[in-house]
């Protein structure tokens, strides 16, 4: 189910990714509405969660690529009690298998609990959560 | 190349009192426990001359060695994330580096939520780009903000790949609490769990339930390991460690390995036990009793599975038939989270003092890690 926010702010992965500075351009990418990707640009191995080196090839050249957005839900949990002040239960997280490969956590957009399942195909949307903030979210595959 | 296997033994364990609540920290706890794990093999304290610490405990060995006035430590080292590394221990003896070395851990489970020192902090004051910081920045913003939720993630896909029902997965936890009912020490489970009371439990985070959590205590374990024949002329009978190992794998991550290309497999497990078992030149099927991590009941049937105690997809079914005795004292479902808890059953296993004794105990397993960077044990009377 859609997560609903109260509200008080919500973890914000936009300044961590100053931090955990390799994904600090997939944040950039997706606040202008575009799954960016990480790739090695040597061997062109996708690199997901993002990373400083190529564990096939040890380049520490990266390029970031534009992902198609599709993908199935892998697996998904259904919080009935929030563990964070700013999301309301109950709400699912989701664990998306790209079609590029990798398998990335988000949230449904406009999907029914009921209608959550494994396997079920999905495409990307987004989230403006404020000025600051957009989040990378899957709703049903049209 | 030289083993380990044989060379070395546990010859003391101490253990505090087990509490939902103290007023005394987990220095003290630490400090206590390290005793009396000198006091139960019989040496002295100062003769203790290697510590290993968990890498969520607090205190450093150096705070620890103040308050048992040891003189100098020849060796000292700490866990990998979600592991006891009972191979520290191991080595450090079986090398010759030191002689008496004590694994502890002093954990206020019960009363504390703090994050140890070498958690995210540190990354964020070095810009390491460490894998905790993945929470962070990729599962928190969503919403997977616990353990529990993040365990629940692996139980969804296992369940649905092997068509495992909630009624197979009782099994597990009932089994762990028919032990735990005869353990005065397992203060969370006074009963053994029905199927009506699994089946009616609530779900903070579905499909786990609270019930197949391990819950937080207050309390301070040790473990003190020495050559084996010196373990012969202490008080104790020791337990012989045959193997000890830990395993890692490519995309692993602390109960979120997502990114493995089947994450239900528990490649860091697999990857442990083939060591584990070469090294004790033994297979699965050798093993009498096992003691699982079951911070989470249902990590347990996926780990017997990278065990190789059963075949994939097989291992609620496996748990519930009880064919082979699985955490005798309750596991951390029983006595709360700790590890090393688990460790301390094995030995009382080997030393007939189990309150849920086995007949033919002869050879014990112990793993720890489910879901993550895993570390084992195989031990023998």
């Amino acid at each position: 189910m859609t997560v609903q926010y109260t509200d008080k702010p919500i973890p914000r992965p936009a300044l961590w990714g100053i931090i955990y500075r390799s994904s600090g351009s997939l944040w950039e990418g997706v606040k202008e509405e575009k799954f960016l990707i990480q790739k090695c640009k040597d061997c062109g191995k996708i690199l997901h969660p993002p990373r400083p080196m190529c564990p096939a090839c040890h380049s520490t050249e990266q390029e970031y690529v534009e992902a198609s957005g599709k993908g199935k839900i892998y697996s998904y949990v259904t919080y009935n009690k929030s563990p964070h002040k700013a999301f309301k239960a109950p709400y699912s997280v989701i664990l998306v298998e790209l079609d590029e490969g990798p398998r990335v956590i988000s949230n449904t957009v406009d999907v029914k609990p009921e209608e959550i399942e494994i396997g079920m195909p999905v495409e990307i949307a987004y989230e403006k959560i404020d000025d600051e903030l957009t989040l990378y979210k899957f709703k049903k595959a049209g | 190349m030289t083993s380990i296997k044989d060379m070395t033994a546990i010859a003391g364990i101490g253990l505090t009192e087990y509490s939902k609540g103290t007023e005394r920290t987990e220095w003290s706890l630490a400090s206590e426990a390290i005793k009396l794990a000198a006091d139960d093999a019989g040496i002295k304290v100062k003769d203790i001359d290697g510590l290993v610490k968990d890498i969520d405990d607090g205190w450093d060995c150096s705070y620890v060695q103040k308050t048992l006035g040891i003189d100098n430590l020849l060796y000292s080292s700490e866990s990998h994330w979600g592991t006891s590394s009972m191979l520290n221990v191991v080595t450090a003896v079986a090398s010759g580096t030191a002689n008496n070395v004590v694994y502890y851990r002093s954990r206020k489970g019960a009363t504390t939520t703090r994050r140890s020192p070498s958690d995210y902090r540190v990354a964020k004051e070095t810009l390491d780009d460490s894998i905790s910081i993945l929470r962070i920045d990729f599962y928190e913003p969503y919403g997977l903000a616990t353990p529990q939720g993040c365990a629940a993630m692996l139980q969804q896909r296992y369940m649905h790949e092997y068509g495992i029902t909630p009624e197979q997965m009782a099994g597990v936890i009932i089994g762990i609490s028919e032990y735990g009912a005869k353990n005065p020490l397992a203060l969370y489970t006074d009963k053994p769990v029905t199927m009506d009371e699994y089946l009616n439990s609530e779900m903070t985070v579905a499909p786990l339930r609270d019930i197949d959590c391990a819950p937080g205590v207050d309390a301070g374990i040790a473990i003190l390991v020495t050559r084996t024949e010196m373990a012969k002329d202490l008080q104790q009978t020791p337990a012989v460690i045959m193997s000890a190992a830990q395993g890692a794998a490519i995309e692993g991550e602390f109960l979120t390995g997502y990114n493995q290309e089947k994450m239900t497999d528990f490649p860091e497990t697999m990857n442990m036990a083939e060591e584990l078992y070469r090294v004790a030149g033994i297979t699965a099927k050798d093993i009498n009793v096992a003691q699982l991590d079951d911070r989470f009941a249902p990590l347990v049937p996926m780990q017997a599975e990278a065990l190789g105690l059963c075949g994939k997809g097989e291992g609620a079914a496996f748990c519930g038939a009880k064919s082979l005795p699985i955490n005798t004292a309750g596991g951390s479902i029983g006595e709360g989270f700790m590890d090393s808890n688990r460790i301390v059953e094995a030995v009382r296993q080997v030393r007939g003092t189990s309150t849920s004794q086995i007949d033919n105990a002869e050879i014990i397993l112990y793993a720890a890690g489910a879901g993550g960077p895993a570390d084992g044990l195989i031990i023998r009377k």
